[in-house]
């Protein structure tokens, strides 16, 4: 990738003759074009994050060092206050229990069964086309939609999932009401909508891992649990810590699974049970308290740094590596 | 024992063939069952949720529901306008990301590879973390309630210029563009007559791909604009959080808005599926 081969365009000049006097004029708008456009190409996307991705993100630390709303034109600096504030208030941290505890329980389960379903997909199948579009199906369910269903089957009355529990001799579980219980229904949705893009993930690096491999491991006796830990596994490194990074990332920034789940509510339930990190940065926006949720993106974003870096190290450490 | 498929050397027993069909229709049904009790409970009245057992084939009121669910939320002016946002940022990042992808694929410039890490890692970055300068930017432009907000930051994005990039260093011969060259085209002329014909089967399946995430984009929407002149999905979220208990309602609208972009899903899913798959191998 990054060797420098000679400029084998800039080689061929242009054919068509052209007079002496304009030959200079000619040659100097060729190199331009030549050197420039490349840059004039790929500029769009550079500008457009900048202005739209970028500096929203970094000036977020600026809004965070005051005191600053919507409502009045004055915006005082106060340093560190807000994050003091923040430190000390008992609401931050129980968004940020039930964010991570919400994301280890939506992650982790979901990217083993997502290797696992990527593991029997990668293989002669019928039907192969069908599962796939059935596993991805729900990803294209937009999450408003996938809520709004997953509320109706969590319901403590008419529910399905309590009809279904009631067979069992359980009877009327308040999804929403408790911590781990609307932290579970909650992880259902997202592992819902998430599991089978990843799996497709998966499929895709595992399809480039070379079939001799397995042909190899066949021969000495491996069974197929052997040759995922042994061969795929390590095969798939790459693409593992990328997708694990990913949906760290993503779980950090949980959202609308719990503002909508059950009724449309800021704190998330009545106690705040469910109230997310991302959920309290919009509770306090809406508040118009722009200084203070400017603080908690900040901390949010430490967070999502830290926690992306201990998984990145914890998968690449991880058992069955080559590395 | 059932006849052995003896595919290379991938013989497995017929009872392990057995449990990845089951455990992978198992997943089918899963996957398919939610969206399939949507439209059953979006086809009855609210007395019907309360039977037991539940009910489990649609019924004969979805029209009825549907016309509720146009009398409680401006849908049809939702409908156009998730239509018109979806469509414009598709054709968009369509256009602005082959144009880059042809550039970091076939054009040789100093930190070109730089250039193209910086794009990949630029997906790592959280930018929904930036939401309230980005508001604040919006209410300057005196953007905020129309759908200009959601159109521009959206024209091009990481993954296409990357999805492009892909696509074109693999498909597009160079000995193409060298004839182009040798014709006296520019650079310009190459992409317009050369590179944007080649590109198109890629560009159709991220067009898709754009589309679909764009028409179910939530939290930026419902932030930027008003309920009165909404998306679908603020519209949706409207529906689902003024009626509480009234769930036949809400999933009346949801199947709705999102039975469009499943059927064309189950029509084109191969193509699209296959467009997620290129652009998840990274070299």
């Amino acid at each position: 990738m990054a060797t420098r081969a000679p400029d084998r365009m800039a080689a061929v000049p242009p054919k068509r003759p052209v007079r002496p006097r304009r030959r200079l004029h000619r040659h100097l708008a060729y190199q331009l074009d030549v050197k420039g456009s490349p840059y004039a190409y790929v500029a769009p996307f550079f500008l457009l994050f900048s202005a739209f991705g970028l500096f929203p993100l970094a000036y977020t630390a600026w809004v965070s060092l005051h005191e600053w709303t919507l409502l009045s034109d004055e915006q005082t600096f106060i340093g560190l206050d807000n994050f003091r504030t923040l430190l000390a208030d008992d609401y931050f941290w129980n968004a940020t229990f039930n964010t991570l505890s919400i994301g280890v329980l939506s992650t982790a389960p979901q990217l083993l069964l997502a290797i696992w379903l990527a593991h029997l997909l990668n293989r002669p199948l019928r039907a192969q086309t069908f599962f796939r579009i059935t596993l991805l199906l729900p990803n294209v369910t937009s999450v408003v939609a996938v809520v709004v269903i997953f509320s109706q089957l969590f319901g403590r009355d008419f529910g399905m999932i309590n009809w279904v529990l009631s067979l069992f001799g359980v009877e009327g579980v308040a999804w929403n009401e408790g911590v781990l219980t609307s932290h579970a229904a909650i992880s259902t949705m997202i592992m819902w909508r998430w599991t089978g893009y990843n799996a497709l993930i998966f499929l895709a690096a595992m399809q480039a891992v070379p079939r001799e491999l397995y042909e190899a491991a066949t021969i000495d006796g491996a069974n197929g649990l052997t040759q995922l830990r042994k061969i795929t596994i390590p095969m798939i490194k790459p693409t593992i810590i990328f997708v694990v990074i990913t949906s760290t990332i993503g779980a950090m920034q949980v959202l609308a699974e719990p503002l909508l789940f059950g009724s449309y509510s800021i704190t998330g339930g009545a106690d705040r049970q469910y109230q997310t990190l991302s959920l309290f940065i919009y509770e306090n926006f809406t508040k118009l308290d722009f200084g203070f949720a400017s603080a908690i993106s900040w901390m949010m974003f430490l967070f999502i740094v830290l926690v992306a870096g201990v998984n990145y190290l914890f998968t690449r450490r991880g058992k069955g590596g080559l590395t | 024992m059932s006849v052995r498929t003896a595919v290379s050397s991938a013989r497995r027993s017929g009872a392990a063939r057995r449990l990845t069909y089951l455990t992978l229709t198992a997943v089918a049904f899963f996957s398919l069952l939610p969206l399939y009790y949507s439209v059953v409970v979006a086809s009855r009245d609210n007395a019907a949720l309360a039977d037991i057992p539940p009910p489990l084939v649609p019924g004969g009121n979805f029209f009825a529901n549907v016309a509720r669910v146009f009398d409680t939320v401006p849908f049809a002016l939702a409908m156009f306008n998730s239509v018109l946002v979806s469509g414009s940022v598709a054709i968009a990042v369509m256009f602005f990301s082959t144009l880059a992808g042809f550039a970091f694929a076939k054009l040789r410039f100093r930190g070109r590879n730089a250039l193209l890490l910086l794009t990949v890692a630029t997906m790592m970055v959280p930018t929904q973390l930036g939401i309230i300068p980005l508001y604040m930017l919006m209410v300057k432009l005196e953007w905020t309630g129309t759908m200009y907000a959601l159109i521009v930051p959206a024209l091009v994005n990481a993954f296409g210029v990357f999805f492009m990039t892909q696509y074109l260093s693999r498909a597009l011969p160079t000995e193409l563009l060298e004839a182009g060259r040798v014709d006296g085209c520019t650079t310009w002329g190459l992409f317009w007559h050369v590179v944007l014909p080649a590109a198109r089967p890629a560009a159709a399946v991220l067009g898709m791909l754009t589309f679909m995430s764009v028409w179910n984009d939530y939290f930026w929407p419902l932030v930027v604009l008003t309920p009165e002149d909404p998306t679908v999905q603020v519209a949706l979220s409207t529906l689902a959080s003024g009626y509480v208990n009234d769930y036949v309602l809400g999933l009346a609208g949801t199947t709705l808005g999102t039975l469009p972009l499943v059927l064309v899903f189950a029509l084109l899913g191969k193509q699209i599926i296959g467009g997620i798959m290129q652009g998840a191998v990274k070299g």
